[in-house]
């Protein structure tokens, strides 16, 4: 399509063409995801050839405590001088090396079995019941990953103590001396700042994110449930069991159904939530922000309220509201002749729920988008508006030909972050359905459940952690995809801008 | 003509009036409701009018003392723990953020733009996969069902709330950097003496938002605190009340108890809406 023949579509048929681009661009997005990982592992190979290359090139040219520094940390260091770091250096393999005598390995040498010892039932010489505990395939699981990771961090102490050994050799050589403690320190508040801003929050990602992350990944490879719940049992690497025990329908038919409706409905919800909350969203940011239309803050206070009220206080007073006997039959009683319909809207028949779950995520979602789009539509240039008006252009027109196109424009990403959000609705769910109406065809969950939701029962009631965390893999690529699309449009949305 | 136009302006505009009257009402009843029926006498959950016949206090006494109720259920214990939780959190997060974004917008070193990167995906990955990994984590740990297991996760990855925060500190004209720089301050010095003094709107608003946080969320605290009461954060708590075994006394302290929540929660939110406006539209200096 020429751009003379994109300039006479209209907005919706730009949209549609903006739409069909994006999906079609899809494939193109994720090919270059995957080269720039491509690249990021060729490179990390690289990377580790040319570090050993260094390694064997610094322990021919290194002198005798450069070379000890390849046994014993930090060696080099306090023979050139730089006491304090070699001290460090040594600490650091002193206390790994007691850390994986002592601790580590116990767990490690267990990893690829998880435990072979199992909790028995003995009796002591008074003759009473105990609980012989054996192995505990959580911890094992859990301390494994620790050491890994603590291994890889004291190999990189482990390089950086080779490196300045040798860059020590090489300054004596030069006639230079090492720095001073105080120097270092003084280093820490100004050069090298950003080393101490950011190592706390780093560490904290690191083990409250990341490491958490691994362990999820793993432990969906595992047959941890309700049967296999250390410390009493063992529990043990099982493939792709929980995977795909998602997808039989031979073998756990229920849990295979459960997962195959349930993503359904997820992804109804997610599309319908999303488009009904933008739409009427955007008219009532329309109606708000009119010319002429007066106490814009008071309107936009009343919706910012709704926001501003925590969620939950909002959703638990919903759903007592839609009760039988709640507020709104109440109310509709008044127009029925004094007399309660007793309308069962949260638990009565699927589609029931479905919709009402739809509509008060209405009244909880169109506060967001009114205010983001207040944003926006303050934000478009007057400028447009007035030359629009020299031309002879009357409302309508200024409407679909400039306000719809910037809005739709400016707030596709938005649309595509708060459909992941959506697929993540945890709170509207839970809080006002809890999942019903029950059923007894689903696995642990019921009709008006998604897939957070379910993961949620499996987690906390049903004890099922290896198919939950196999759940919770499943929609981490969908969400995990969609996001990184969204990441590298608007980054090149961003550069774009930086050239104007 | 124009006149046509005129009236055809006003019809139109008093149409959106009504509109927006009414939808005003839409929105905001279900609070109006909820301080109204707080404020109830009668009943016990439900009743079969919309305004409360007979008004008293005793909902809000009851909830604070404890009086005639049971013993678990703990109002003001909760209502200490998550003000406890959030001044914690708070703290901590406000710190990791300011120091994440200084670094990363004022600072120039070799792996920035590669830690930028990867901060933001991680931030983008959706909160509930770590929740439950968090939480098999602090299971063996043992601290799932304490306080301090709230606080290092409402705070771990806050980390990774750079963003706002990095483009006020952008705003802020590098020539003063520069300035202090051949004066002889340190980097350090620079952030402390100069960067924050003037990063006030930025500051308020990162506070706020990570001292609301604990008030409102629900699913990471309920799966943390399982069935241990005491510690209870306001937000489980008062789900707790709708519990079949408690609703029958506790509903109308359940409304008194939303009430007291949201009313302070309301007016925090609305004072870091006007921050956040002033943060980002007003940029960070003028001249």
């Amino acid at each position: 399509m020429t751009y003379v023949e994109y300039k006479q579509l209209n907005p919706f048929q730009r949209f549609a063409h903006n739409f069909k681009k994006f999906i079609l661009n899809i494939p193109h997005a994720l090919a270059s995801f995957f080269k720039a990982i491509g690249k990021a592992i060729v490179g990390f190979f690289t990377g580790i050839g040319k570090g050993f290359k260094n390694y064997g090139v610094t322990f021919v040219k290194g002198d005798w405590a450069t070379k000890l520094s390849y046994l014993i940390f930090g060696i080099g260091d306090i023979h050139k001088g730089k006491y304090y770091k070699g001290i460090l250096f040594f600490l650091t393999e002193v206390l790994y090396a007691l850390y994986m005598i002592f601790f580590g390995w116990t767990y490690l040498q267990k990893f690829n079995t998880l435990g072979t010892v199992e909790t028995t039932q003995d009796f002591n010489e008074l003759g009473m019941p105990v609980t012989v505990y054996g192995d505990n395939s959580m911890l094992i699981l859990l301390y494994s990953v620790l050491s890994i990771v603590i291994t890889i961090l004291v190999f990189a102490v482990y390089i950086a103590n080779i490196k300045d050994a040798y860059h020590h050799q090489v300054m004596r050589a030069e006639g230079g001396k090492p720095t001073s403690l105080k120097h270092d320190v003084k280093e820490f508040l100004d050069g090298k700042y950003h080393i101490t801003l950011l190592s706390f929050p780093t560490l904290m990602i690191g083990i409250f994110n990341i490491m958490p992350m691994i362990f999820m990944i793993l432990i969906a490879f595992t047959s941890y449930d309700q049967q296999h719940l250390p410390p009493g049992t063992l529990f043990t690497w099982v493939g792709f069991d929980n995977f795909s025990s998602l997808f039989n329908f031979v073998d756990s038919a229920t849990k295979a159904t459960t997962f195959i409706e349930l993503t359904k409905w997820t992804l109804i919800w997610a599309v319908v939530a999303t488009f009904t909350n933008y739409i009427l969203g955007m008219v009532v940011a329309l109606m708000i922000n009119k010319k002429g239309i007066k106490f814009k803050a008071l309107w936009r206070t009343l919706f910012v309220i709704a926001i501003a009220v925590p969620q939950f206080v909002s959703l638990l007073l919903m759903n007592q509201m839609l009760q039988t006997n709640g507020a709104i039959n109440i109310l509709l009683s008044y127009f029925n002749g004094g007399v309660n319909p007793q309308i069962q809207f949260l638990n009565s028949t699927t589609l029931m729920a479905r919709l009402t779950v739809i509509i008060v995520n209405l009244w909880v979602g169109i506060p967001y988008t009114i205010l983001s789009m207040s944003g926006i539509l303050m934000n478009i240039p007057e400028d447009l508006y007035e030359s629009a008006r020299i031309d002879g252009a009357g409302p309508v027109k200024t409407f679909t030909k400039i306000t719809l196109p910037y809005m739709i424009f400016v707030t596709t990403p938005q649309l595509i972050t708060q459909f992941v959000g959506n697929i993540n609705n945890f709170n509207v769910i839970y809080l006002l359905t809890g999942g019903g109406p029950s059923t007894e065809q689903f696995y642990q969950a019921g009709r008006t459940d998604i897939l957070v939701t379910w993961l949620f029962n499996l987690t906390m009631s049903s004890q099922d952690y290896g198919l939950a965390a196999a759940i919770g893999i499943l929609v981490f690529i969908v969400c995990a995809t969609l996001s990184l699309l969204i990441y590298n449009n608007s980054k090149s949305m961003k550069d774009e801008e930086a050239f104007s | 003509m124009i006149k046509s136009y005129k009236l055809r302006r006003h019809i139109a505009n008093g149409l959106i009036y009504l509109l927006l009257i009414i939808l005003g009402i839409i929105w905001i009843s279900p609070f109006i409701y909820l301080v109204m029926h707080s404020f109830r006498a009668e009943g016990l959950i439900a009743v079969d009018h919309l305004i409360p016949q007979q008004w008293t206090f005793k909902n809000y006494i009851d909830l604070f003392t404890g009086v005639g109720g049971n013993a678990s259920i703990n109002f003001p214990r909760w209502f200490l723990n998550t003000f406890v939780v959030a001044i914690f959190s708070c703290i901590i997060s406000t710190v990791s953020v300011l120091m994440v974004s200084y670094a990363f917008s004022r600072l120039r070193f070799s792996a920035r733009k590669k830690f930028m990167n990867v901060g933001m995906i991680l931030g983008m990955f959706p909160g509930f996969m770590t929740m439950i990994a968090i939480y098999y984590l602090l299971k063996a740990m043992g601290l799932t069902g304490t306080l301090v297991a709230l606080v290092i996760c409402y705070s771990c990855g806050a980390g990774l709330g750079f963003q706002i925060s990095k483009g006020f500190f952008d705003t802020i004209p590098r020539a003063l950097d520069e300035a202090a720089t051949i004066d002889g301050a340190t980097k350090n010095q620079i952030f402390w003496r100069i960067i924050l003094p003037m990063s006030k709107p930025i500051v308020v608003y990162t506070v706020l938002t990570s001292f609301i946080g604990p008030w409102t969320d629900f699913i990471l605290a309920k799966i943390i605190m399982g069935d241990n009461l005491d510690n209870y954060t306001v937000a489980i708590g008062l789900q707790k009340m709708l519990h079949n075994d408690f609703i029958n006394t506790y509903y109308k302290q359940f409304l008194a108890g939303s009430v007291v929540v949201a009313v302070p929660i309301t007016l925090l939110f609305l004072k870091m809406q006007k921050y956040y406006v002033e943060g980002v539209t007003a940029g960070g200096v003028k001249g």
